[in-house]
């Protein structure tokens, strides 16, 4: 908690300096230190610049989508699909394409780049711990990441359905995923799955040990800095969903190649079943993707208003009560497969719940600005962005937790619109506003307020632009997942690739703000961000030294 | 003196292991396809990567006793371990998970499935009778726990003869209980590709008894390490871990004992 570590600030700092010095000579080589590492910092950055590139390859994948989508009929994808393709082929490649973008941005953006970026990059700083439990567990949990990929970029290249590359969608459901996609590009996917959620483990029982045990001495946990609480809260979450995912995605596998019937209704199997399990998994994992975002938003929000977080423990078991209902509403994913009444009211009730804990938080950053000394530099306006539009997503999805009114809208555009809220203008907001608040103690050097504001700005009228006109579009009943659509959905669909082209535009502005930032950024201190910034990552120098805390800091 | 040591944690030293692990499960998945689809050269790859992992298992673990040798292990280090298997076999049970619900999505609710007959096990099926083998089997995986137990407490006291005693009855009722599911297996009245029974029975009893091979092995590295006059009466948390995984391997089966073999068999005629 922000003010509780106040005290700590002070003694700490000219230590830290010190080791500094000593510890540089500790460094080692290139390779050694880039590929055998055992330091949390370090594999954190390798995480970020993971996550970079895989969005690089996520979001110019959204731009082939909003290319084919600016206007009504088949466009481009023909072509794309190569000299001579049918337009399954060129059906098949939209598959191709919506299924990467999904599993690129959650799996190999969105995971990485918070729970492995900022996790472990902050998680030991803030806690006053050395490093990680297990540090050497930390690389492979990083490592695996790059097979994982390396498996679902290469399932492109081979058969799949009606062409080439694993078009199942991120959901990979049977049958499509099982009698409807005989190539080797689908078992491709669900390893990259497979390694994925066993890096993920991994480092959910790293996390989840340093927390428990590596506190500093006085870090009581309701002392604990609430984007610890929120990836302590996220590793739970992803230790006890995803071995329910590798198991759905093994029976896969198995009723593919190896003649079980799991899934299969002529063998008495139940195509539904996947759903169930893979839900069970998937609703879990969205909110893995937004709880740290949760903490560094607090992080954030506290620091630009000068004031600790209102209501800290509050925020605290608001992101504890979200991960325990959030196992219990997967089949709100699933209201048309034909559940019966009972069960949709069950899973209408529990999913509505969840807008309680959720609204704790939201009431509780505003409070916190409230009477607080704001400014707003970069950071703050992701934060403040993010609560904008987390809320308009957090509203749709009460409106789409009603199983009778997802009866309407299910696999519409207003899905699409209320996920990307959540994800794309939540979670991707919560990320930039970690990167821009953070990069200054990852890099020792201030990124240009101009650049990140231009960022900011252009990227926020961008998805709106984009997502918004998502709503209109899907309450028409304009089908997701299709690449063709009638001429009536032209003008919104035209809009939204604007949209898209506008966001496109202020990431330019993000690349550019980061060559400025480590060739030519001004040098800061211990903590640039002044007395809002009370974590004790900012009592340590930028960057912090090779290994920091080789005296325990003490909290009162 | 600043950037000594002064806390009581482990600051690993890099490592290659990991790197070479990872990509060696990346031959082991990409042979692994490969063999799936007939591709020539397939097995060969997926040699590599299983070569590669079972080096890196072997390479990486054997360091980490070299390091409690060394004095790293101090006692909040075993709580990091005690604390990483306790958050292993969770993740483990929600494995079993998976298998235990597509059992269950099958097994009760059968009547409107047409193609099983409406009715669990499936019309005209002869299961196995899970008083004969299975029930043994249940007999000799708590006999193991008890075994366990004994070495365990021998090793407490410091009585090397009885841990290695134990051990070695713990490894020898695990391999027999495998033998026994291999039997099993082998004679059973049905075929894995028949329907959904088959399909979830060999699954869930399969990977338990993957895990049953997995700890016996894990059982067996204890054993050597025994002979070897490792682990003391007040620090051995290689063998605790081995102890605990045998105890879920062992409950486990409790669970696929009575859902799968007695409830899910009820009413169908047993084989043999």
């Amino acid at each position: 908690m922000t003010d509780t570590t106040a005290n700590a600030t002070h003694f700490e700092a000219h230590d830290a300096h010190d080791a500094h010095h000593h510890d540089a000579e500790h460094v080692p080589g290139f390779f050694v230190r880039w590929f055998m590492s055992t330091n949390h910092k370090d594999i954190g950055t390798l995480y970020l610049i993971f996550a970079i590139i895989a969005g690089i390859i996520g979001g110019s994948i959204s731009g082939l989508m909003r290319t084919e989508l600016a206007q009504p009929h088949i466009q481009y994808l023909q072509q794309w699909a190569g000299a001579g393709a049918t337009m399954d082929e060129a059906t098949h490649l939209w598959n191709v394409l919506i299924t990467a973008h999904g599993l690129i941005m959650v799996f190999f953006m969105v995971m990485p780049a918070m729970i492995g970026g900022f996790g472990n990059w902050f998680v030991p700083l803030m806690i006053g711990a050395p490093d990680l439990a297990f540090p050497r567990m930390n690389n492979i949990s990083f490592w695996l990441l790059v097979p994982a990929f390396l498996l679902l970029l290469g399932s492109t290249l081979v058969p799949g359905g009606t062409g080439n590359g694993a078009g199942t969608g991120w959901t990979v459901y049977a049958p499509l995923s099982t009698s409807g996609s005989t190539g080797p590009a689908v078992d491709m996917a669900i390893f990259a799955l497979h390694l994925a959620g066993a890096s993920s483990i991994l480092g959910a029982i790293n996390f989840i040990t340093t927390i428990f045990n590596m506190r500093a001495p006085g870090m009581t946990l309701h002392k604990m800095p609430l984007f610890v609480w929120s990836v302590l809260v996220t590793a739970f979450l992803l230790l006890l969903a995803l071995p329910v995912l590798a198991g759905a995605i093994t029976m896969l596998l198995t009723d593919r190649n190896f003649g079980t019937h799991v899934y299969d209704a002529s063998g008495g199997g139940d195509p539904i079943l996947y759903q169930h399990l893979f839900w069970f998994f998937g609703h879990p994992e969205v909110y893995i993707m937004i709880l740290p975002g949760f903490g560094m938003i607090s992080q954030v929000v506290a620091t630009f208003s000068r004031k600790p977080v209102f209501g800290y423990l509050g925020m605290a078991y608001a992101m504890v009560a979200i991960g325990v209902i959030g196992f219990v509403v997967w089949a709100h994913h699933m209201f048309t497969v034909g559940l019966d009444v009972n069960t949709k009211m069950y899973f209408t009730a529990a999913t509505m719940v969840i807008a309680v804990p959720t609204g704790i938080k939201i009431f509780s950053w505003i409070a916190t600005m409230w009477g607080g000394s704001l400014t707003f530099e970069t950071p703050m306006l992701w934060a403040l962005g993010f609560i904008f539009m987390f809320t308009v997503g957090g509203v749709t999805g009460v409106v789409l937790a009603n199983g009778g009114v997802d009866n309407n809208l299910h696999d519409t555009y207003y899905v699409v619109a209320h996920f990307h809220y959540v994800l794309s203008l939540g979670a991707v907001f919560s990320l930039f506003a970690g990167w821009y608040y953070w990069l200054p103690k990852m890099s020792g050097k201030m990124y240009n307020e101009l650049l990140g504001k231009a960022h900011f700005w252009l990227f926020f009228i961008g998805v709106n632009v984009l997502f918004f006109p998502m709503h209109f579009l899907g309450m028409d009943g304009m089908q997701r997942r299709v690449p063709d659509y009638a001429d009536a959905f032209a003008y919104w669909n035209h809009i939204a690739t604007i949209g898209f082209m506008m966001m496109a535009a202020g990431m330019v502005f993000f690349f550019v703000n980061i060559i400025y930032t480590l060739a030519a950024g001004r040098k800061v201190g211990n903590n640039p961000w002044g007395e809002g910034a009370t974590t004790l990552e900012w009592t340590l120098s930028s960057p912090p030294p090779f290994h920091q805390f080789s005296t325990l800091p003490r909290i009162d | 003196m600043a950037g000594a040591k002064n806390h009581p944690y482990h600051l690993v030293e890099p490592s290659p292991w990991p790197l070479i692990g990872a990509f060696s499960a990346l031959f082991l998945f990409g042979g692994l396809v490969m063999w799936m689809h007939s591709v020539s050269g397939g097995p060969y790859v997926m040699g590599i990567g299983i070569i590669g992992v079972i080096g890196t298992m072997f390479s990486w673990w054997s360091q980490v006793i070299r390091e409690a040798h060394g004095g790293d292990h101090t006692p909040v280090v075993q709580l990091h371990l005690r604390y990483g298997m306790i958050l292993f076999i969770a993740s483990e049970v929600m494995f079993f998970v998976a298998w235990f619900w597509a059992f269950f999505d099958a097994s009760l609710f059968p009547a409107a499935v047409d193609s099983i007959g409406g009715v669990w096990p499936p019309k005209g099926m002869q299961v196995l009778d899970p008083f004969g083998f299975p029930l043994l089997n249940t007999l000799i995986l708590l006999c193991s726990g008890t075994t366990v137990t004994w070495a365990h407490h021998a090793l407490i006291h410091n009585d090397r003869k009885g841990l290695i005693i134990g051990l070695w009855l713990t490894i020898l009722l695990g391999l027999t209980f495998s033998s026994i599911q291999g039997w099993e297996y082998w004679h059973a009245p049905f075929a894995f590709k028949q329907n959904v029974y088959t399909s979830t029975f060999f699954m869930a009893t399969g990977f338990h008894g993957a895990h049953v091979i997995i700890g016996t092995i894990f059982l067996t590295v204890c054993l050597i390490r025994a002979y070897k006059g490792d682990f003391t009466p007040r620090q051995h948390f290689g063998f605790e871990a081995a102890a605990w995984y045998w105890h879920f391997v062992d409950v486990v089966w409790l669970f696929l004992f009575i859902c799968i073999y007695v409830w899910g068999g009820w009413g169908a005629t047993y084989a043999g």
